[in-house]
């Protein structure tokens, strides 16, 4: 068989068993990333049926996938959203960053993977997933509800919180001296605050670039500048994944309107490509030895996450179902987890992460929704109400 | 008057306002990014919850405010608000010595000249609505008008005519 033959037949057998995991998934209103990450882990390494010849192009595929996913995340905020949301949350973004990151770095102490491993899994623990909790709060008809600007409000800080850690991140992969790492993050945290504070301003300038009714040149202009500058933030230390996201927020109005509309797609693609080579990645071998310890900081995160969103919507003037409801919905960890884990790992670091991380936000992301679902129950409502 | 109205911004997604009734109920209005519009009535034991919402398109929010708009201007017309449109009611009372005592409402000629309309009549506690052309005025009538300013100013001064 020819290698093109090969390559075209596992990466279409892929494909269609995802489609078809999707499927599933919706169908049972679970989100399908922990389906997809379940089909890599049969397909990678130590799977039942390992496929080699098609790992490149799932290789450059799935760095596509986390600038598109980077992208996408910054497209739907403007800059004006972002400097709001952190002048009137700032002290739940401190609270959320403390209560979540925290039992993350102090497991990574504990498994032994050192300094390095403990501000990898302080960002996999800390980080809820935008991408499904915006679906989870749409599927049980809440985002009318008045604690849901409040957690949404969680979100927008969490993400931009990203275009921060994943920098440093960045910098620490790479090996750098504590010295040069200060200095790379140092430029890195400038060009996020000069690009976020330019765009703020010349924003309209940026936006002019591209041409909302052209979908042709949209879909390609836009998609092009997010690739074109993750690869100039790599060269510079300062993660493709950030670059991506700066262009997202960027871009703002009509032409960002459209681009999401165009990009959707391309996006549903090179995404579910990363979630797949992230269980290609993973040896299903090694997750037995990791399911105690990551079941048990999943369960601490998520009562911390708990916490967080309990405390946000107490401060924010909700009665006590809504506070349930808030602090249920925002223990899901998802995309950020993933990408976190595999920058960490595409330089080299700590192998041993991938299979716990993997585990973890698995973990978060099946029980998290179930439990999101607790408040609308009957038997609670009445407790609460009961006890209210 | 004023209604409270607020605001929430969700960003990423829209924006939601809420009206708050006199009965302190809560209307909020969704409005997606994406041009989707949601109608939600809150709940009344969970204060942040809804207990009911309806996606509305484009088109039916124009209707929906229309009709809201059309209850709107009637109250006007009842005398609750005022001046919008530069239709105005009012409540004019037939003198003792008004010519047109004992004579038909026709005769008033009110609508030809004055193009206001009598769209009822209070006579002691009974109300007329619509009176006829040929209704019979007494004395203490009250004629309700609707009409610009000006008209009712003429039909005003008309009606003060005395019998002599």
């Amino acid at each position: 068989m020819s290698h093109t033959a090969a390559v075209f037949i596992q990466l279409g057998g892929v494909l269609l068993a995802l489609s078809l995991l999707s499927r599933f998934a919706s169908a049972f209103r679970q989100s399908a990333i922990p389906f997809y990450m379940t089909l890599g882990l049969f397909v990678g390494i130590g799977g039942v049926i390992p496929l080699t010849e098609s790992q490149e192009f799932f290789e450059i595929g799935s760095e596509i996938g986390v600038v598109l996913l980077l992208l996408m995340i910054g497209l739907e905020y403007s800059p004006k959203e972002l400097l709001v949301s952190v002048i009137g949350n700032r002290r739940i973004g401190v609270l959320d960053a403390l209560l979540n990151a925290t039992p993350g770095a102090i497991a990574g102490l504990l498994m032994g993977w050192g300094p390095v491993g403990a501000l990898i899994l302080a960002g996999v623990t800390w980080v809820s997933s935008s991408g499904v909790i915006v679906r989870l709060l749409s599927d049980l008809g809440r985002m009318a509800n008045r604690e849901t600007p409040t957690i949404i409000s969680v979100l927008v800080l969490e993400d931009l919180a990203m275009a921060f850690y994943l920098p440093v991140l960045s910098a620490v992969a790479v090996g750098a001296t504590i010295m040069e790492g200060a200095v790379s993050v140092g430029i890195a945290i400038g060009v996020v605050v000069i690009i976020i504070g330019g765009t703020y301003f010349y924003g309209r300038r940026f936006a002019r670039l591209f041409s909302a009714d052209n979908s042709e040149a949209l879909v390609v202009g836009v998609a092009g500048m997010a690739i074109l500058v993750a690869g100039i933030a790599t060269q510079v230390n300062v993660s493709a994944a950030v670059g991506a996201f700066l262009v997202g927020i960027g871009l703002s109005g009509r032409v960002a309107a459209s681009a999401e509309r165009v990009l959707t797609p391309v996006r549903d693609f090179f995404a579910a490509i990363f979630f797949v080579y992230f269980g290609i990645q993973t040896n299903p071998a090694d997750i037995p030895a990791v399911f105690l310890p990551a079941f048990a900081l999943a369960a601490v995160t998520m009562v911390t996450k708990f916490i967080t969103g309990y405390v946000a919507t107490r401060r924010a003037g909700i009665a006590i179902p809504g506070r349930w409801r808030a602090g249920l919905a925002l223990t899901p960890r998802g995309e950020f987890s993933i990408i976190i884990a595999s920058i960490a790992v595409g330089a080299g670091l700590n192998v041993a992460i991938l299979p716990f991380a993997a585990t973890y936000m698995m973990m978060t992301i099946v029980m998290g929704p179930v439990l999101a679902r607790i408040p609308d129950m009957e038997w609670f409502k009445k407790r609460v109400r009961a006890r209210g | 008057m004023g209604v409270r109205v607020e605001r929430t911004d969700l960003a990423g997604i829209g924006f939601r306002d809420d009206v708050i009734t006199k009965d302190g109920a809560r209307i909020g209005v969704l409005t997606y990014r994406e041009g989707g519009r949601e109608v939600a009535i809150f709940s009344e034991d969970d204060p942040d919850a809804i207990a009911a919402r309806v996606t509305v398109t484009a088109a039916e929010a124009d209707a929906l405010s229309e009709l809201l708009g059309q209850a709107k201007t009637l109250d006007f017309l009842n005398g609750v608000g005022g001046g919008v449109a530069g239709v105005y009611t009012e409540h004019l009372t037939l003198a003792a010595d008004s010519r047109f005592i004992d004579h038909e409402l026709g005769l008033t000629k009110a609508r030809t000249k004055t193009g206001v309309s009598i769209v009822a009549i209070v006579r002691g506690t009974d109300v007329i609505p619509s009176p006829e052309p040929s209704e019979v005025l007494l004395s203490d009538d009250i004629l309700v008008a609707v009409g610009t300013r000006k008209g009712l100013d003429a039909l005003a001064a008309i009606l003060s005519d005395s019998r002599a």
